[in-house]
């Protein structure tokens, strides 16, 4: 499944005096199978462009395509450039709310702090919801929750009677996402996944998505404040500042630009700080070190050979 | 500043069972020190937070604030001005139209004299560095500055301690570096006594002391350093260390003869020099 953004611009209450742009002139091609970053300081536009992609926003300009299917035909308020007659208006809006169906069944949004949003009685109601919504039949429906609490590691036996409010943190979560995954979509966008969980919590649900990614063949779009956790699981980041694409590659590469990312309010891994650190101080590092495994494995090429606890001095010549 | 002695806390679950949050928690914080509680979701800090501040009530054992006792009803709104709190989502505490009105929500209420009002909240805005904001409706600001304005609403009520419940879990990196450096401005500068729960392990580096919950108890407790070396130990019990002393620790493993101490780059730096 892939996504095509078009000269996208989204702008708040159009036409008064609080208009506000937030996004500008978005250009961006997501193919089947990405693990993408969504990275920009609080009010960048990052929510906004989320939002735009399953359809819960319309354009103020430009197109979206989700597999070739034009999610914002005729929607557009700066572009009206076709007079329409009604009797075209209202095959335009059923034509619309069609695509809509079908666009959300595809593109899967997990809101942040997604436990908010529950509120069955039990967690087997609650991942049904969707599906139900869906008109599937029972049987599918059951299918579909205990596969999707299968895949975010929720025992169905054990937990389907049981309601979501007993849950931990990191459980509910996993709960509202599954909600989503109920869904089946080609592609999955999480509004910063991890927020407030601890480090364990963190760790397991990007292992999840990852699995989901891997395994499921998924497209993943997530937005997050921790650049570490980006640099981990990311192929590919876009980062935005002021409603535009300023970085749009790999981490290895984005990371590189420390000063650009500060003063847009951002930062990089604090091991990207530390290679830059060991470099000044004359090791001969690649500047495009973003984790700690290939922080440890660039070291075990420039520290001596030899066994270091073996030497009974910590010698060797100080060039730094 | 903050005791506690034999501390319990009891609360039912959803099937009525009875539970131990806190269990025999023994604490502490002097005047003017600078106290990071980290552990796990449902590890007992926040109940602990909770308890401090007179919102909820011991189960058994005793809480002093300042020598006041927090289960004496007389004494609750004089422990909420010593000990302010501030919370996690900024936009769950602002309560005004306009940045100064918000700050003024607290010294209004104590009921103090318009003149005392201005000064109080002039002076919080200042130490926030929100000043030049104090017309803006608070809607408009970045979470970063939302959280420095809540801050500043306690200050304007002149606590001598304040408890941050993971102030910064829901801001940008700019957000947080802001409430961080105002965090520690307020103890270094203004000499508050300062409690930060967080699960942000960088953001403990430069505590006085870290104290680490698990199941409801005081598990592990020293400086930084003391306490981000028990690599293992944090794990086990779900919680990290920061990427620096992740790294100098993986390198000790594999054989490389350095400290597993080091808690900044600067710090990594120097030890690998020693390697060359």
């Amino acid at each position: 499944m892939s996504i095509s953004i078009k000269h996208l611009s989204h702008i708040y209450d159009y036409g008064t005096p609080n208009e506000t742009v937030a996004i500008e002139n978005i250009n961006l091609e997501i193919e089947h199978g990405e693990f993408i970053g969504l990275i920009g300081h609080t009010g960048s536009g990052k929510s906004t462009l989320i939002q735009q992609l399953n359809g819960l926003l319309k354009p103020s300009k430009g197109t979206i395509l989700v597999n070739g299917l034009n999610i914002t035909e005729g929607l557009s308020n700066l572009d009206k450039t076709k007079k329409r007659s009604k009797s075209e208006q209202r095959k335009l809006a059923k034509e619309r709310k069609r695509k809509l169906l079908e666009v959300r069944k595809k593109v899967g949004l997990v809101f942040q702090y997604p436990e908010y949003q529950l509120f069955e009685e039990t967690i087997e109601k609650d991942i049904a919801f969707g599906p139900t919504n869906l008109g599937l039949g029972e049987s599918e429906v059951k299918a579909r929750v205990k596969e999707a609490m299968m895949l975010v590691g929720i025992d169905y036996d054990a937990y389907k009677d049981r309601s979501p409010f007993e849950l931990s943190g990191g459980q509910k979560r996993r709960v509202a996402i599954a909600g989503v995954l109920a869904m089946r979509p080609e592609v999955l966008i999480l509004d910063e996944p991890t927020a407030g969980l601890d480090p364990r919590g963190r760790d397991e649900i990007l292992a999840q998505i990852k699995a989901l990614h891997d395994k499921n063949k998924m497209t993943v779009i997530i937005v997050s404040h921790s650049m570490e956790d980006m640099a981990k699981i990311a192929n590919r980041l876009i980062v935005m500042n002021k409603g535009k694409v300023v970085f749009d590659d790999s981490p290895h590469k984005v990371f590189k630009e420390i000063e650009t990312l500060e003063k847009i309010g951002l930062a990089v891994p604090q091991i990207s700080y530390l290679a830059r650190a060991l470099n000044e101080a004359g090791f001969h590092l690649s500047d495009e070190i973003i984790t700690i495994e290939e922080a440890v494995e660039a070291l075990k090429k420039q520290l001596p050979a030899i066994h270091p606890k073996a030497q009974n001095s910590k010698g060797g010549k100080a060039s730094c | 500043m903050i005791k506690t002695e034999n501390l319990y806390f009891r609360y039912q679950d959803e099937k009525d069972e009875e539970k131990y949050a806190l269990k025999d928690v023994n604490l502490h914080v002097k005047d003017g020190e600078f106290v990071v509680i980290i552990g796990h979701n449902g590890s007992g800090k926040s109940t602990l937070s909770k308890l401090l501040n007179g919102i909820f009530l011991p189960t058994s054992g005793k809480i002093y604030i300042d020598k006041m006792d927090t289960s004496d009803e007389e004494l609750i709104w004089e422990i909420r001005k010593t000990a302010g709190m501030v919370f996690q989502n900024p936009d769950n505490q602002l309560v005004a139209t306009i940045v100064e009105e918000d700050v003024a929500f607290g010294p209004e209420n104590m009921g103090l004299q318009p003149a005392e009002i201005r000064k109080r909240v002039d002076e919080a805005l200042e130490i926030v560095s929100m000043t030049p904001y104090k017309r803006k409706p608070p809607h408009h600001l970045s979470g970063g500055q939302k959280q420095r304005v809540a801050i500043a609403g306690i200050l304007a009520m002149k606590p001598k301690c304040i408890i941050f419940d993971e102030p910064t879990a829901m801001l940008d990196p700019a957000g947080r570096k802001e409430v961080i450096k105002t965090i520690e401005y307020l103890n270094k500068e203004e000499k508050m006594t300062v409690i930060h729960i967080t699960h942000y392990m960088d953001e403990a580096v430069n505590a006085d002391r870290i104290i680490v919950m698990d199941d409801g108890q005081i598990v592990l407790q020293g400086t930084p350093r003391e306490v981000f070396s028990k690599v293992e130990h944090l794990k086990r019990i779900g919680l990290d260390v920061p990427q620096i002393t992740q790294l100098a620790y993986e390198l000790n493993q594999i054989g490389y003869h350095i400290s597993t101490e080091s808690l900044t780059v600067q710090e990594l730096v120097e030890e690998l020099c020693q390697l060359v």
